[in-house]
């Protein structure tokens, strides 16, 4: 376990290193310099060099690069060239936003998932089981942004239970703040859910066709007690992977959600950070999107490895 | 009892009438973009002036929404007959927000800043004639300047050219500190940022009490947001498409007004085949102006002829000379040499108007024989290839900036038009101050890029603003990019 959790960190570390690279080549790659941007058309070339020097922009960009990633490794994340505030605080205010709306929509993610998925594996063939696969075919194919103006217009602009966006912040209490990322949440949730509830089906159907669960019959168990007992737990392994990564797509694959309830969060920081070519703001984001993407993983191969006991003594 | 009951009617009306006005203190106002930061010295950002245009921070002078140049914190001024000095008088008693005085020394801090060798102002050149700055007594202050400028007191009522104090301006980009009726109260940075009534202010105070600023892009959330009442106004309205549903519930009021915004199809003149004269102008008779605003502006905009705004009274209609006119529009090219058209690039940057105008300005074009290769791009990307590289053919863009005819007389400047005559022409403009003279030789420029076809001028583009019904004093035109709430109430 400790040779497999070693491994398993460095490839973190070697993967961290090498997105740090490409997200900057990337990103300074990009036309548009983000002091001409700030000062618009009017602006006098000597203007816009004034500001460069000001933002630092003229400093060459194997400098800022190592400026960048040395500041990163002690938490600070540099100061943004539109907003002129540390990006850390501006990263801070919005996760504030991102991670509730990420977890809840995971949370209701799987909640609607398992048991739409076991009750469809149960019953395969069956009615039940064709309800729920019509219904997660059409929450796979309907696109998220459609169920969110959907719900926005319903419960919004007609029945008027919630605003049809914005955040109160957290400082006015946390039922508030829940109100405000409940569409937003269910509109991320239903194709995820969709997706996880057939993961779920199909992997269960695998594992039902499994020997251990025609010994698990042989020995007396009823088909619903070895689908309870011995099938779910397997076909957890597969199920895990799609989490981990509908996790990073929900904190990172906000921007168009955040765009529609207009939430103040990371999703909308990136947006209007690459409109506005406020470059550090880019380059940190996407490197903690990064970094928490790839964290995800790790914490992910590490579950297998408690789900799985082989995967620990293979590596 | 039939008393009691009327009186206690009427109570109940009066008390619910006084909860009511507690209530239409504040106003929820949204616009399409955040402002990134709040120092309107420092950006061109024009959702920077949208929030603290005359609202946090004032100028000497400032624009009133018909466009008009009004005394703002100088409450007169002198100018000298040779035109070289201008004195002025600043009114007294008037403070920042901070509590410190608003006096010569300010103003003189605020000019030099602006005009410094760093100044990183986006508006530089509104500065570039002031020649020294010089405090009297702590009313009275001197702008000496190198060259007449007879448009100084309409550049000085520039967001640009806010009166901002040396105490407070380093913390300005998060925390605005001006001398206007509204004090900057809170930023949530990507949600709202908040004002409140300054109860120190020098002139008349403002009705409401608080005012939220929310940022909503997209079309169908800005919808939402009207028709759930969660926001009260929302200025510059992303969806003409459903002013007609707005203007029809009696819950809205639509307010459609001008802007300083004249929307060209920019061509480079330095680059064949636009070199010549005749190839522009088979362009500007291509075009059918009104197929272009209401495919692309759902009817909102006033045609133009030239690179000036209708509403201004020295406006000339020149749509004439540009009438549409795809039959000589083809003889034009025939006679440029190019009887089988040509194929160039039309780069297109975000707004609506130029990449829903752009496709159908390509289609028409397509209908002589002009070929357009299409490059959808970002602002960033416009402004560095585009503007900067000049490397287009063709371009729609709406040059917001008020009184921007002088363009024109900058060779350097992206379409490259050089024309001699005009630059000597706007340099007599800018030297003279005598109002007859200077619409004469506005017109004459007026004239001169309408007859040599530099651009093909477009429309005015115009604002719509949805508000509650009955809320007033919101300004109907947007000389300059303002949401000025100094006047605004509730009924």
């Amino acid at each position: 376990m400790i040779r497999y959790t070693v491994g398993r960190l460095l490839s973190l570390c070697l993967s961290l290193i090498v997105a740090s690279m490409v997200i900057f080549t990337v990103v300074e790659v990009v036309p548009g310099d983000p002091a001409a941007y700030m000062l618009g058309v009017n602006a006098r070339p000597d203007t816009v060099a004034a500001l460069r020097a000001e933002l630092g922009l003229d400093v060459p960009k194997v400098q800022r690069y190592l400026d960048w990633t040395a500041g990163m490794l002690q938490g600070d994340f540099g100061r943004s060239y539109t907003y002129r505030t540390p990006v850390s605080q501006m990263i801070l205010d919005r996760m504030v936003v991102s991670l509730p709306l990420a977890v809840l929509a995971l949370a209701l993610t799987v909640v609607i998932a398992f048991p739409a998925g076991i009750y469809a594996a149960s019953r395969r063939g069956k009615l039940g089981d064709a309800g729920v696969m019509g219904a997660t075919q059409l929450g796979v194919a309907v696109p998220n942004f459609w169920f969110a103006m959907i719900l926005v217009l319903v419960f919004a602009v007609n029945l008027r239970w919630v605003s049809a966006g914005g955040f109160p912040g957290w400082g006015n209490g946390v039922w508030p703040g829940l109100k405000a990322l409940i569409l937003p949440a269910v509109a991320l949730a239903l194709p995820q859910a969709a997706i996880l509830a057939r993961v779920m089906r199909s992997s269960l159907l695998d594992m039902l066709g499994e020997d251990f669960i025609r010994t698990a019959r042989a020995k007396g168990l009823s088909r619903r007690q070895a689908l309870w007992r011995h099938a779910v737990r397997n076909a957890l392994i597969p199920v895990l992977t799609i989490i981990g990564l509908q996790f990073s797509f929900l904190l990172a694959g906000g921007i168009v959600i955040e765009q529609i309830f207009y939430l103040p969060g990371l999703g909308r920081l990136i947006f209007q950070a690459i409109s506005s070519r406020d470059l550090i703001v880019v380059e940190s984001v996407v490197m903690l999107l990064v970094g928490l993407v790839i964290v995800v993983n790790f914490a992910v191969d590490l579950a297998y490895a408690l789900v799985d006991p082989r995967l620990r003594v293979r590596a | 009892m039939k008393r009691l009951t009327t009186l206690m009617l009427a109570g109940s009306t009066a008390l619910f009438a006084s909860a009511a006005f507690a209530q239409h203190t504040h106003v929820n106002v949204a616009m399409q973009l955040e402002p990134p930061n709040l120092d309107p010295t420092a950006g061109a950002a024009q959702a920077i002036d949208s929030v603290v245009y005359s609202n946090i921070y004032e100028g000497l002078t400032r624009f009133m929404s018909d466009g008009s140049v009004v005394p703002g914190l100088a409450e007169s001024w002198d100018i000298s007959e040779d035109g070289l000095t201008y004195t002025f008088h600043l009114r007294d008693g008037v403070t920042f927000h901070d509590g410190t005085t608003m006096d010569a020394e300010d103003v003189k801090f605020t000019l030099d800043r602006a005009r410094a060798e760093d100044s990183t102002n986006a508006q530089k050149a509104l500065f570039a004639n002031i020649a020294e700055v010089t405090v009297i007594d702590p009313l009275t202050v001197q702008v000496t300047l190198s060259a007449p400028t007879g448009a100084l007191l309409f550049n000085l009522a520039w967001g640009d050219a806010v009166i901002v104090a040396p105490e407070s301006i380093g913390e300005a980009a998060t925390h605005p500190i001006g001398t206007g009726a509204f004090m900057f109260a809170d930023w949530v940075q990507g949600d709202h940022i908040n004002i409140s009534r300054n109860p120190n202010y020098w002139g008349t105070p403002a009705v409401l009490e608080t005012a939220t600023f929310r940022f909503i892009a997209d079309p169908t959330a800005a919808f939402a947001a009207l028709m759930a009442e969660d926001v009260d106004v929302f200025v510059g309205y992303p969806a003409p498409e459903n002013l007609p549903q707005f203007e029809a519930d009696p819950r809205f009021q639509v307010l459609v007004g001008n802007t300083e915004g004249e929307t060209i199809l920019a061509m480079n003149n330095a680059r064949e085949p636009f070199d010549n004269p005749l190839v522009r102008q088979a362009v500007a008779h291509a075009i059918d102006r009104q197929a272009v605003i209401d495919g692309a502006m759902y009817g909102l905009g006033t045609p133009i002829g030239t690179h000036f705004a209708p509403h201004n009274p020295d406006y000339v209609d020149l749509t004439g000379l540009s009438t549409y006119d795809p039959e000589r529009s083809r003889a034009l090219l025939a006679e440029a040499g190019l009887p089988d058209g040509f194929t160039t690039t039309l780069n297109l940057p975000p707004p609506s108007y130029a990449r829903r105008g752009g496709e159908i300005i390509a289609a028409q074009l397509r209908a002589v024989g002009i070929q357009t290769e299409i490059n959808n791009q970002e602002w960033a990307q416009w402004l560095e290839t585009t503007f900067r590289g000049r490397d287009f053919g063709l371009t729609i863009v709406s040059h917001t900036e008020p009184m921007d005819i002088n363009i024109y007389a900058n060779p350097e400047y992206y379409f490259q038009y050089n024309n001699p005559d005009l630059q000597a022409l706007m340099t007599t403009l800018n030297e003279t101050t005598d109002p007859a003279r200077r619409t004469e030789l506005l017109q004459q420029a007026q004239t001169i890029i309408a007859e040599d076809y530099v651009n093909a001028y477009l429309f005015e583009l115009a604002v719509p603003t949805v508000a509650r019904a009955g809320i007033e004093g919101l300004w109907l035109n947007q000389p300059t990019a303002a949401i000025d709430l100094t006047a605004v109430s509730w009924p």
